[in-house]
């Protein structure tokens, strides 16, 4: 057992050093391109906003695993905060959010430590693949070329994957809660390359070779879009076979690695606003808590339904911010107010999307601490009976 | 909410007054010599300990707090 956790101990602090030896690359040239106020001065409603936000992005993380990112960031830069500064204070809250919600999760026996430790390491150089590649598209096509690659990135990946993943909610309701491993994740189960890895609280046993390419994958899109966990935790339970449960609160833990890791290369050259950083962490504590209790009432299912909602949401407020690059970059020619018009409404799409998963998460939750003894009774009998069908 | 059987469990009121009562003083601290902490959080180099330890320093204090602010309201997990 000690053995265990000494192996684990060093495995992350063989991540971090591998993070931090490799030289700052995005960091150091955002950096660069800062002119003027780094840090910001503070009004009262900028703390109450970030509160807030806080706590509802600590909320949908605490059930889902990830969120919150996509709202935070560009809501900080609309308060005056440079790109490169809401990035870093944005990551630099995540780690300990995501500190407080594996520890949360692992103790309702809900984390597989080992899926998220390797998971983690093989992000973190997801992250720098995904970072080589931003470098390339800004060197090419400059900034709108880059940002018109992010939003791209966005909206494919968001109605794929998000599709999917509301389409199963939608079935996995239908048939009364009744959740079932995906057919490729079976498959690949039965793929027998060396070394097999032995995933307890996930009880999958699966080939190492299939686990590399989904962290890689989850630290690119981390690295391209800021929310890795909306392709981490559909291949967790896709292809990896892990449940919704386990697949949500192992994502913490990946979380966890990648926020301190890029902490870490943002607090060396400087970036971190710390009053920005404890302002939002004051509410993603308080909410991170709540989402993570939220996951021991509700049905499994709703944390497909909650992601796949807000997947989909955010994909059309990205869609909706494309305009602006493709005028930038000479594609097209739409009128300047019409562009800011609908970088607003992109924007207040966002929130939207952040705020319904919210809600979704508090009122499934509040009905489910309502019901009496004799409604879960029949709910299981129901729930045994679909399970008997289906089998 | 998280009782068993004939014995009531008791709510964590003073650990949650006592890291309330931390968490509001870091922040306080925090928030009255920002521009110290300004300066000296955001210069890089050797001080990049300083953001990465307050941050640990807020999880726990705070996360410790939010956790039995919860406790006491009676929000726990189900136990199942």
């Amino acid at each position: 057992m000690t053995k265990k956790k000494l192996i684990y101990a060093a495995l992350l602090a063989a991540i971090v050093f591998v993070a931090i030896a490799s030289p700052a690359l995005a960091t150091g040239e955002q950096v660069k391109a800062i002119k003027g106020v780094r840090f910001i001065d503070l009004k009262l409603w900028y703390a109450v906003f970030l509160f807030i936000v806080g706590f509802i992005g600590g909320l949908v993380s605490g059930f889902i695993g990830s969120g919150g990112a996509f709202v935070l960031t560009p809501g900080m830069m609309s308060l005056g905060v440079p790109g490169a500064v809401a990035v870093a204070s944005n990551m630099c809250h995540k780690f300990p959010k995501a500190l407080v919600g594996a520890i949360k999760r692992h103790k309702y026996g809900q984390v597989d430590l080992k899926l998220g430790l390797m998971l983690g390491i093989s992000a973190s150089v997801g992250v720098e693949i995904g970072v080589k590649i931003m470098q390339y598209v800004q060197q090419m096509w400059g900034d709108a070329g880059s940002n018109l690659y992010v939003s791209f990135a966005f909206v494919v990946v968001l109605i794929t994957v998000g599709g999917y993943v509301f389409y199963d909610a939608w079935r996995i309701t239908k048939r009364g809660g009744l959740d079932i491993v995906p057919k490729l994740a079976m498959r690949l189960q039965k793929i027998n390359i060396p070394p097999m890895v032995n995933l307890k609280t996930a009880n999958v046993r699966i080939s190492a070779w299939f686990t590399i390419p989904l962290g890689i994958a989850t630290g690119m899109l981390a690295a391209t879009i800021a929310v890795g966990g909306f392709i981490g935790v559909p291949g967790m339970i896709y292809l990896i076979g892990a449940s919704s449960l386990v697949a949500s609160a192992t994502e913490l833990v990946i979380a966890f690695v990648m926020g301190l890791t890029g902490s870490i290369e943002w607090a060396l050259v400087g970036m971190i606003d710390i009053r920005l950083t404890l302002l939002i962490l004051a509410g993603s504590l308080f909410g991170i808590h709540l989402g993570a209790i939220g996951t021991t009432y509700v049905k499994e299912h709703m944390i497909k339904v909650v992601m796949g909602t807000i997947m989909l949401i955010v994909a059309l407020s990205r869609g909706f911010a494309i305009p602006k690059y493709t005028n930038q970059l000479g594609l097209t020619s739409i009128a300047d107010s019409s562009v800011k018009l609908m970088s607003n409404i992109s924007f207040g799409i966002m929130v939207f999307a952040l705020s319904l998963g919210a809600i979704i998460i508090l009122s499934s939750m509040i009905k489910a601490m309502r019901k009496k003894p004799s409604e879960i009774r029949e709910e299981v009998m129901d729930f045994e009976g679909a399970a008997d069908e289906t089998a | 909410m998280a009782k068993s059987p004939g014995r009531i469990k008791k709510k964590p009121y003073l650990k949650a007054l006592l890291f309330g009562i931390t968490s509001a003083g870091l922040y306080w601290v925090v928030f009255t010599h920002e521009a110290f902490v300004k300066n000296h959080w955001g210069k890089g180099g050797i001080y990049a300990v300083l953001p990465i330890a307050t941050a640990f320093l807020f999880s726990f204090i705070h996360g410790s707090f939010t956790n039995h602010f919860y406790s006491v309201l009676g929000i726990e997990a189900k136990k199942k």
